[in-house]
């Protein structure tokens, strides 16, 4: 089987959509001519032109703005922030126009198209350019939130999120682009609402997605070494979440620890957390735990940021603590 | 002819030809020896900090986004000299040439590219955001375009206070499109707010030239639409470019007028140290070269002024030397204590969260 990056298999996933169907373009910041902030449109206007592959000036809502008003007349745009920082910018756009059209028009109108980018922090970029949106998005209906980690994940999640008949938020990380994997030659596609077991294991339920999955491996291999087995659930969709998944793996732990990018209060984390609660309460032999940025804004001194990252050390601490194993 | 091409009467090669002489002489008219001398130095500072900056960053001491304000110098040195004390600078992510114009102590400045506790900032900003208040830097905006309506909201209190203060604002030519330049400046034209908004033209918003992010070339055809005065020029040399800003300066703060500027200028690095600027020539970067403020002014010493070769040495080995000495500082300087990373958050003092289940490992 091919080992792409990550990156190439976003590029793959836009490519074989845009071949498949014609109404699907891309449009953001230097994906043209620079070929993507991040190299992830490498190669697509030299392809499709600059009819399909369209560079923007920097107008987060005004090309948000233009991507729901063509998914509206049936276009199928992938509209590329070039970090989800930006996003910001076009919150409104997301949140009172992609995620509340088709209910406003009382279904005379859908908004099917994609909004991708990388999230969360990356390294030493500062308080501004640091931010895990998930947690904002995944708050609103109407919208759905993908994230993903592997080269394989991000094809087929994309594919099916280019299909999609809702606006979608696909959320990737500007530290993986370049993490390798297999990569069938084959079509496929990667259904919304179905975790993926990263990490069989039978004592802690570590829940995790996007870039807080390979924290949660490295605590997992950590945790092995002392015959802690956890199993690493990615979500790889927050919303929709397979709440399946993670039940039936807390019935089995019994015990369970979320890692994620993001602050602790509200969020996706507290989401999780709730489910647990409530659907699997009588399986619980101890607290769910969090390891999660610090409740701070992040500062670009390295020394500052590593103590308010996510790290295997801190992961590997809440699942001994979950284990009663000190 | 588009922008990116339009470097002003570029001599045919790096040879002082009769031609650009002659504009040389008109240029530095009437300047004596001592304040072309200073202008000389004072570019000087900021080209040796940032070049100095690239090194570091090379070596791995910088991480994250380095933008360099190379080539841009002149505009930072004219704006300290047409601002009076208390005046207000907001710029972007590129505004390590504001600090050092400024007044602002490079160690800091160093100090805060290597993440150090006696960076500028105390080393949470890193290069993209820099402030340092006392000296009339208030920022340091990273998110493009969203300081715009800050800057209006200083000369806001400014006209609410009546403290005879003018806000200069700054931002890219990337930047004029964006939601928030647009609100600000309706504000500003509303209100009549003493502030002058000036486009530093690069000719590129990252890989992008101008003329695919800019419907009408001419960023000072804006200025209309708002009910701003505006003015719009090549930058070649400091003290045309201190005139005319000056003028803006002191129509801000005698009408209450905003001036909207387009400064046509050319940075000679990528967009930041992660690119390569593979979208230009290297013929474009030459010809722009003929007519970098800093060439310049060194050429107008020398063959102007007669400034013997050695004098302009000895300047250049001090600042040299300066910049060293801050960089030094900084790489030995220490890192913040752990502690830093509390300070700030929230006005009543240190913050570890508001919750028992989120505070950090340590805390009580
Ligand atoms: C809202 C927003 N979108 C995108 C970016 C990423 N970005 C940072 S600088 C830049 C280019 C800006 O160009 P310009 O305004 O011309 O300023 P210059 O860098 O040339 O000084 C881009 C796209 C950002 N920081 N903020
Ligand atoms: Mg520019």
């Amino acid at each position: 089987m091919p080992i792409l990056q990550i990156r190439q298999a976003i590029r793959d996933a836009m490519k074989e959509e845009m071949e498949r169907d014609e109404r699907v373009f891309l449009m953001g910041e230097e994906v043209g001519y620079y070929n993507g902030a991040y190299k992830c449109s490498e190669g697509l206007l030299d392809h499709f032109g600059p009819k399909r592959v369209i560079d923007t000036p920097i107008t987060e809502t005004g090309f948000a703005g233009i991507g729901i008003g063509a998914a509206m007349c049936g276009l199928r745009p992938i509209v590329e922030f070039m970090t989800f920082n930006f996003s910001a910018v076009a919150f409104d756009q997301i949140l009172n126009n992609a995620a509340k059209l088709r209910h406003m028009t009382h279904g005379q109108f859908g908004v099917p198209m994609v909004f991708r980018g990388p999230n969360a922090a990356a390294h030493m970029l500062g308080s501004t350019h640091s931010q895990a949106f998930e947690h904002f998005y995944a708050h609103i209906p109407g919208l759905k939130v993908i994230a993903i980690a592997t080269p394989y994940d991000a094809k087929g999640l994309l594919k099916t999120a280019i299909r999609d008949e809702n606006p979608v938020l696909f959320l990737e990380s500007e530290l993986m682009y370049s993490v390798k994997g297999e990569v069938p030659e084959e079509e496929y596609l990667i259904p919304f609402g179905q975790a993926d077991i990263k990490r069989p294991g039978d004592a802690v339920t570590v829940i995790t997605w996007g870039q807080g999955v390979p924290v949660a491996l490295k605590a997992a291999e950590l945790a092995a070494a002392e015959d802690l087995s956890c199993e690493v659930i990615d979500l790889r969709s927050i919303r929709p979440m397979d709440e399946a998944a993670i039940i039936a793996s807390v019935k089995k732990t019994n015990r369970a620890v979320v890692v994620y990018h993001g602050w602790p209060q509200g969020g996706v984390g507290c989401d999780i957390v709730a489910r647990i609660q409530e659907l699997a309460f009588d399986d619980l032999d101890a607290p769910v735990l969090r390891v999660c940025y610090e409740d701070l804004p992040m500062p670009y001194a390295e020394n500052l940021e590593n103590l308010i990252l996510p790290s295997p050390e801190r992961a590997l601490a809440a699942i001994r603590r979950v284990a009663y194993k000190r | 002819m588009t922008q990116s091409e339009a470097a002003p009467d570029a001599a045919s090669d790096s040879t002082v030809d009769a031609a650009y002489e002659a504009k040389l002489r008109a240029d530095y008219d009437g300047q004596s020896r001592e304040d072309v001398l200073r202008d000389y130095r004072e570019m000087l500072r900021i080209r040796r900090f940032e070049e100095a900056a690239a090194r570091a960053y090379t070596r791995g001491k910088i991480s994250g986004f380095l933008h360099l304000y190379i080539g841009q110098e002149a505009i930072a040195i004219a704006t300290q000299q047409a601002m009076e004390p208390g005046d207000r600078v907001v710029s972007t992510y590129r505004t390590h040439g504001f600090a050092i114009a400024l007044g602002s102590d490079p160690k800091a400045c160093a100090a805060e590219l290597f993440g150090k506790a006696a960076g500028l900032v105390g080393g949470v900003g890193g290069s993209m955001h820099f402030f340092d208040k006392e000296r009339g830097l208030w920022g340091g905006y990273a998110i493009v375009g969203n300081h715009i309506p800050v800057a209006a909201g200083h000369a806001f209190a400014s006209q609410y206070t009546g403290d005879g203060r003018v806000t200069l604002c700054f931002m890219g030519d990337g930047a004029v499109g964006i939601g928030p330049v647009h609100e600000g400046m309706t504000m500003a034209g509303i209100m009549k707010l003493p502030i002058v908004f000036v486009v530093e033209n690069n000719q590129y918003s990252m890989g992008t030239p101008l003329k695919r992010t800019l419907p009408v070339e001419d960023i000072t055809a804006r200025a209309a639409g708002y009910g701003f005065a505006s003015d719009r020029f090549h930058v070649t040399s400091v003290q045309e470019t201190r005139r005319r800003l000056g003028e803006a300066v002191e129509r801000a703060r005698k009408e209450g007028r905003p001036t909207l500027l387009e400064l046509i200028t050319y940075r000679f690095r990528g967009h930041s140290m992660s690119d390569p600027a593979k979208y230009r020539q290297k013929e474009e970067v030459e010809r722009w070269r003929l007519n970098d403020p800093l060439e310049r002014t060194l050429m107008a010493l020398k063959t102007i002024y007669q400034v013997p070769e050695q004098e302009l040495d000895a300047i250049d080995e001090t600042i040299v030397a300066e910049m060293d000495a801050a960089y030094d500082f900084a790489d030995k300087a220490p890192a913040p204590a752990p502690e830093a990373r509390f300070e700030n958050v929230m006005a009543e003092g240190p913050y570890y969260g508001d919750s028992a289940t989120t505070r950090p490992a340590g805390v009580e």
